[in-house]
């Protein structure tokens, strides 16, 4: 819970890890690669007090995440979302085990939402199918661009994703996030792209598709196909931070997400560990869009509160304290939810 | 600058040069010049006319196709000037064996990446082309509206070339606009799809309302870039040079274009 100014905000943060970088868990260079470009995306966009070193950044363990996100962080519930990248890490990025077993301690604090990669076929079918019941999923994290054997990417709409998906839906494992990454095949392509979102949020009317880093770098196509597809959320992961290094880029991307699919579809995600909750929680409650950007509307205080924690509680049914709770916005299904202040001098005119 | 003859007569190739040429290679997705962006490392001229040049991205994790186009065009651009050996490498990324020895054998695109290729890269290129155009567009018609306050949205459909004040934005359109192969005449329309093609007053605010969208997420990932170049490689901002677009301008500035 985060209180300022008599208001109180129930805080879920959609996207956590528990990840384990060390050397001794890197399978190659790929390993060191990987954080090593993490480490950069941290130091460059967070604040200066809240840079962590290379060494705190490899490696958290439950324990300093339970103290980052719930002691000093504000949040009231968490949702791991964690990748596996086999191909990189020795017992993988993501820690299966850690992570569960602290939801299982905490499970009025954490949600385990665990990963499946359709290149494994019959196998890894059955074996998502024992991971959801293990695991009492509610979601899945994808991550397009995991390396698998002489593979480096798959597409959401290729045939054995629909077999994992058509699973998903028989098993109640509604929440779908997507992570976009480079490499796909072919590479003939824009791997970003996120056309294969829109076939699947349309082929699979019963499962809600949060894009995370609301489809950055790829932000236009991803705010058309949302508009259009009601069962497809946009993730703040990663896009938040630009609240402290480029606040005026964060207001157009806000102004461009409350635009194109509203209030409702937008969920609050530290990216933990590669920031921490507390300082971008302070500063999306503090921040508003700039006064000379009449082409949007300013955030309000309802649309904070549903950002910051109730859309997504909504989505994992999380118990909300009723005086914490509000309804949902009056907006269309799909289409540009503030068409009136698509007129740039709307405002004066 | 100076030439300096070689024995047979030849032009030996100098740092400028170089320079000059690299100016000329894109990243595509992020539509500014390599050299702009601080993505050269390191040039080499040797004595006999050969060169090696160093590139190097803000991440291990760049799209390999986009950093093959960059690599590749790279080696192109330098071919075209010398007859000396030309030899390009990318420093730093996950596909730097893969790519680098691709380039050096000259084996081509599908050649570099195998089985990963289907045909080329073409269509990528287009796309971002087209992107790029979008973006442009909307500066353009979106200074137009910030200068002109009586102007209404819907009316930016019939706005022509001719009629958008001379200065850095409009300069960038017409490049833009060359590079897709549309008009450039005073008596065309600004508002147009990547054919050339308008579109009825209707239709207009939902249409700026989507090349600005294509504008921010550019913008946006254009300086997400040269930061995390800048985390990654201390002291490669000196290389960096502003962009002569300006970019990543608040709308209420764009109305001043002339005065930059």
């Amino acid at each position: 819970m985060y209180s300022k100014d008599g208001e109180d905000y129930f805080i879920v943060d959609a996207h956590v890890a528990l990840w384990d970088a060390r050397p001794e868990n890197q399978r190659n260079v790929h390993g060191k690669q990987f954080i090593d470009c993490f480490y950069d995306y941290h130091r460059n966009l967070s604040p200066e007090s809240e840079v962590w070193s290379y060494e705190d950044y490899l490696y958290q363990g439950g324990e300093r995440l339970m103290h980052d996100l719930f002691e000093v962080g504000y949040v009231d519930h968490a949702i791991f979302q964690p990748a596996a990248l086999g191909e990189f890490y020795h017992r993988g990025f993501g820690q299966t085990e850690e992570a569960f077993a602290l939801a299982e301690e905490h499970p009025d604090k954490l949600t385990y939402n665990h990963n499946f990669d359709p290149r494994n076929g019959e196998e890894g079918l059955a074996q998502f199918k024992r991971d959801a019941e293990r695991f009492h999923l509610k979601g899945v994290k994808l991550y397009t661009a995991e390396w698998h054997g002489e593979s480096r990417g798959y597409k959401l709409d290729d045939p054995w994703a629909y077999r994992y998906f058509e699973a998903a839906q028989e098993l109640g494992v509604k929440n779908i996030h997507i992570h976009k990454g480079p490499t796909i095949r072919p590479l003939d392509r824009d791997a970003f792209d996120v056309a294969d979102v829109d076939k699947v949020a349309t082929d699979f009317t019963e499962l809600n598709f949060v894009v995370e880093h609301c489809g950055l770098p790829r932000l236009e196509d991803f705010c058309w196909i949302a508009t259009q597809e009601p069962n497809v959320h946009a993730g703040l992961a990663v896009a938040i931070p630009f609240i402290h290094t480029r606040p005026r880029y964060f207001a157009q991307i806000m102004g461009e997400l409350m635009y194109w699919i509203g209030e409702d579809r937008i969920q609050f995600s530290s990216d933990y560990a590669l920031w921490t909750p507390r300082w971008l929680i302070e500063r999306f409650v503090d921040f508003q869009i700039p006064e000379d950007m009449t082409e949007y509307a300013p955030l309000t205080l309802e649309q904070k509160k549903k950002v910051l924690g109730l859309n997504a509680a909504a989505m994992y049914d999380l118990d909300v304290p009723a005086e914490l709770r509000l309804p949902d916005a009056e907006e269309p299904a799909t289409g540009p939810r503030q068409p009136e202040r698509a007129d740039l001098a709307g405002a004066e005119r | 600058m100076t030439l300096t003859p070689t024995r047979d007569g030849a032009r030996l190739l100098e740092a400028d040069d170089v320079r000059r040429a690299l100016d000329a290679v894109l990243d595509p997705e992020l539509d500014e010049p390599i050299t702009d962006l601080g993505f050269v490392r390191s040039v080499d001229l040797a004595a006999d006319g050969s060169v090696e040049v160093h590139l190097r991205l803000p991440t291990s994790f760049c799209s390999p196709n986009f950093a093959y186009l960059m690599v590749s065009d790279a080696k192109d651009a330098l071919t075209a000037i010398t007859a000396g050996r030309v030899v390009v490498e990318l420093d730093d990324h996950h596909d730097s064996e893969i790519i680098n020895r691709g380039l050096a054998a000259d084996a081509g695109y599908k050649g570099t990446f195998g089985g990963e290729a289907e045909r080329d890269l073409e269509e990528l290129r287009a796309t971002f082309r087209r992107k790029a155009h979008t973006a442009a567009m909307e500066r353009c018609l979106t200074g137009l509206l910030r200068a002109q306050p009586d102007l209404a949205e819907a009316a930016l459909g019939t706005v022509t070339m001719g009629e958008l004040p001379a200065g850095a934005l409009t300069e960038a359109l017409r490049r833009r606009r060359t590079a897709l192969g549309l008009p450039d005449t005073p008596d065309a329309l600004v508002l147009v799809d990547e054919h050339g093609a308008g579109y009825p007053p209707e239709e207009v605010p939902l249409r700026l309302r989507r090349a600005r969208s294509t504008r921010i997420s550019i913008d946006g990932n254009a300086h997400f870039c040269r930061g995390l170049l800048r985390t990654r490689y201390p002291g490669s901002g000196a290389d960096q040079s502003d962009r002569p677009e300006p970019t990543f301008i608040p709308l209420t500035d764009l109305s001043h274009q002339e005065d930059r």
